[in-house]
């Protein structure tokens, strides 16, 4: 997929090293040396080894590892909370490690917001001076701030809790609380630290369905740190995948499930729920064969059919929309009756499904038919790929091919 | 045994050369102390002692009971420690030892905004600098556990007898809470919160202002409370050098071996004692 959305956040070699000698282990870095050795070389840690990825604009941008994997750090690089070591990150087109600490305080001030695990609320402070906090901090009247952290705490569902203390508000309050102070300073960047970490499951699940909701409407760009897979597919565009201070990967949830760039990373995806990911766009074979209606006749079908030893094909119009399908024994009845053309037998009742259709949406169609599963795309019509019963019960029950295929033959004996 | 090292003699060199070289520092600080010592005495001894007791007692009620204080939650909370402050003061008026009260109180009032100009910026300092923290937490355990006498000798030096010598060396024993729990408290604020302030583009002085002092602040108020007391029990060495008030008529009754005297008035000092910690504790608790 080509994307041209504009770049908002670009990292070049990032890199961060905590301890006292850190330009010696920059350098011996550099020189390939690892981070065990450097450690016992110099005492410093590298938290972050040359990270580089690029930000699009609107995008939500996640990063996951488990804890010390310099995710954490990471971020906190993007908004110089952690001073790197090396490297550069643009802001639109603007290198921040370089800034004085006057522009430094002005972007954290209005370009980027950020949001914690421990929420970090003021405890004493109401939830309304706490959500225009940082409207407070870059000067803002009372009013003002007021007016935007009531419009803030809106959006994340929180009204009437205004003249609360943060104490008395449940953890998925009080963070809430913390996006819509984020929010408030209408930043183009929101940061988010493990902000559903602290959270209970069911409160974690709706904070990232209302996030993804505010998301729809404000379209922020978001970068946001998660250990938590599952959190990482749902609301990450794109994920970068983090060990050892090291980006291992970035894709799609998609791209990184069908091909793990390493053996962390296909650890690390083993246990996800593949069926709500993977999509006809995976699975399908990409040019398959097809009649095209009026160019091949029942003998052209018949040919067609038995050269790839199948009873059944797509049929396509001359624009390659798809028709529906039409059978071998159909076919060799026209065959007899001297037919000229195919379009009679083309059985247009049969389903079929859209690139986007993920395994779980297509399991249900083929219950009660034996053809593969035309994908089509979704403004034209156009046929793209079949994605076949054996693949779709292979992705599902994520058993070998040849497994399923004795399975089946089993069950044909008995 | 003759002595290898003759420390004090140094000591009593220093003291000399600051006494003489600083001489005109030493006269405007005491005048500046020796006016407002005076001049609060005066203008509290002008006011009638019934106001003043009525002033008082509802402070005390006020500091407990807050925003209830006109219902009738208030006066479960508040009605107590009112009770004791106008039995209190009664009672140090009705042993006619009103205008003592009032000097020793003036003292102390003096000593604490003093201790706690100097303490409450060190205790800043001392929580944002470790180097501060090394330089300044030795000083602290010097001058707590330094017998407090000792201060008066260079005390009188500088300042010869009076009220001033008395609030110095009170200053120098009271001081040290003030530092150590501005500086615990600030310490003790949460790192998020203080992460988050920088985040959202706090400078320096924000998160000063805006996060670590409100946050220290209980800690800071029984910082104060605590100094109020020590100033309080330096009353009576106090007065070995000049100072007026309670802490002189408990000097005089030991001096004269006189029971009741020294008895009276040293109950005067606890009732003093308890009405200042308690209301500066229920200040703090909110």
């Amino acid at each position: 997929m080509s994307d041209n959305r504009k770049t908002k956040i670009k990292v070049e070699d990032l890199t961060l090293i905590f301890g006292k000698r850190k330009q010696e282990a920059l350098k011996l870095l550099e020189q390939g040396v690892s981070k065990e050795e450097i450690l016992k070389k110099t005492k410093c840690t590298v938290g972050v080894n040359r990270a580089s990825f690029e930000i699009k604009e609107g995008e939500v941008f996640v990063i996951m590892g488990l804890s010390g994997s310099g995710k954490s750090t990471l971020i906190r690089c993007l908004n110089r909370l952690n001073e790197p070591t090396a490297g550069k990150v643009f802001f639109d087109d603007h290198d921040i490690t370089r800034d004085t600490n006057k522009e430094l305080l002005e972007t954290r001030r209005t370009e980027m917001s950020m949001v914690f695990q421990k929420f970090g609320l003021l405890p004493h402070r109401t939830i309304l001076e706490n959500a225009g906090f940082g409207l407070e901090l870059r000067g803002e009247e009372k009013t003002t701030r007021d007016e935007r952290a009531k419009t803030a705490l809106e959006t994340v569902g929180l009204r009437g809790y205004e003249a609360q203390y943060p104490a008395e508000l449940s953890g998925g309050m009080q963070q809430r609380v913390g996006l819509a102070r984020a929010l408030a300073n209408d930043p183009e960047v929101l940061l988010m630290d493990e902000a559903f970490s602290a959270l209970d499951p069911l409160i974690k699940s709706d904070m990232q369905d209302e996030l993804l909701e505010i998301q729809d409407k404000l379209h922020k760009t978001i970068v946001f740190i998660t250990h938590d897979l599952d959190e990482a597919i749902k609301i990450g565009d794109r994920i970068a995948i983090m060990k050892d201070g090291v980006v291992e990967q970035i894709g799609t949830a998609e791209d990184i499930l069908t091909n793990p760039a390493s053996e962390y990373v296909e650890a690390f995806v083993e246990k996800v729920d593949r069926k709500t990911i993977i999509t006809a766009e995976t699975l399908m074979f990409k040019k398959h064969t097809a009649l095209e209606v009026h160019k091949d006749g029942p003998k052209g079908a018949v040919r067609k059919m038995r050269s790839i030893a199948v009873d059944q094909l797509p049929v396509i119009n001359e624009h390659k929309k798809f028709l529906g399908h039409v059978w071998l024994q159909d076919v060799l009845e026209l065959e007899k009756e001297q037919e000229k053309s195919i379009e009679k037998v083309i059985n247009t009742n049969v389903p079929s499904v859209y690139r986007h259709y993920t395994v779980e949406e297509m399991l249900p169609l083929i219950t009660g038919i034996r053809h593969p599963l035309a994908v089509i795309e979704e403004e034209t019509g156009k046929f793209l790929g079949l994605v076949t019963q054996t693949s779709l019960i292979i992705e599902a029950t994520r058993f070998e091919k040849k497994e399923v295929i004795k399975l089946k033959e089993q069950a044909n004996e008995l | 045994m003759d002595k290898l090292i003759d420390l004090g003699k140094y000591i009593e060199q220093g003291i000399n050369v600051l006494e003489e070289s600083l001489s005109g520092l030493w006269g405007a600080i005491d005048d500046v102390i020796s006016w407002t010592v005076e001049f609060l005495n005066d203008t509290f001894l002008a006011i009638p002692f019934v106001v003043i007791i009525a002033l008082v007692t509802f402070g005390a009620y006020y500091a407990n009971a807050g925003k209830q204080a006109f219902k009738k939650e208030g006066l479960k909370k508040g009605a107590g420690l009112a009770l004791f402050v106008v039995l209190g003061l009664l009672l140090i008026w009705a042993m006619g030892y009103w205008k003592e009260a009032i000097q020793t109180t003036t003292l102390v009032i003096v000593a604490t905004i003093i201790a706690l100009l100097f303490g409450i910026p060190l205790g800043i300092w001392a929580a944002r600098s470790n180097t501060a923290n090394a330089i300044i937490r030795p000083i602290l355990d010097l001058m707590q556990t330094m017998p407090a006498f000792v201060y008066l000798i260079p005390a009188i030096f500088f300042f010869s007898v009076g009220n001033t010598p008395g609030v110095i060396a009170t200053v120098i024993f009271s001081l040290p809470p003030a530092v150590r729990l501005t500086s615990l408290g600030i310490r003790n604020v949460p790192e998020d919160v203080i992460e988050a302030g920088h985040a959202f583009g706090a400078t320096d002085k924000q998160i000063l202002f805006k996060i670590q002092l409100p946050l220290a602040k209980t800690t800071i108020l029984a910082g104060i409370n605590q100094v109020i007391l020590l100033a309080l029990s330096m009353v009576v060495i106090a007065s070995m050098v000049g100072a007026k008030g309670l802490g002189a008529i408990v000097y005089q009754g030991i001096q004269q071996n006189d029971i009741a005297k020294g008895f009276e008035s040293g109950l005067g000092i606890v009732v003093l004692a308890i009405i200042l910690d308690r209301i500066t504790q229920a200040v703090a608790k909110k």
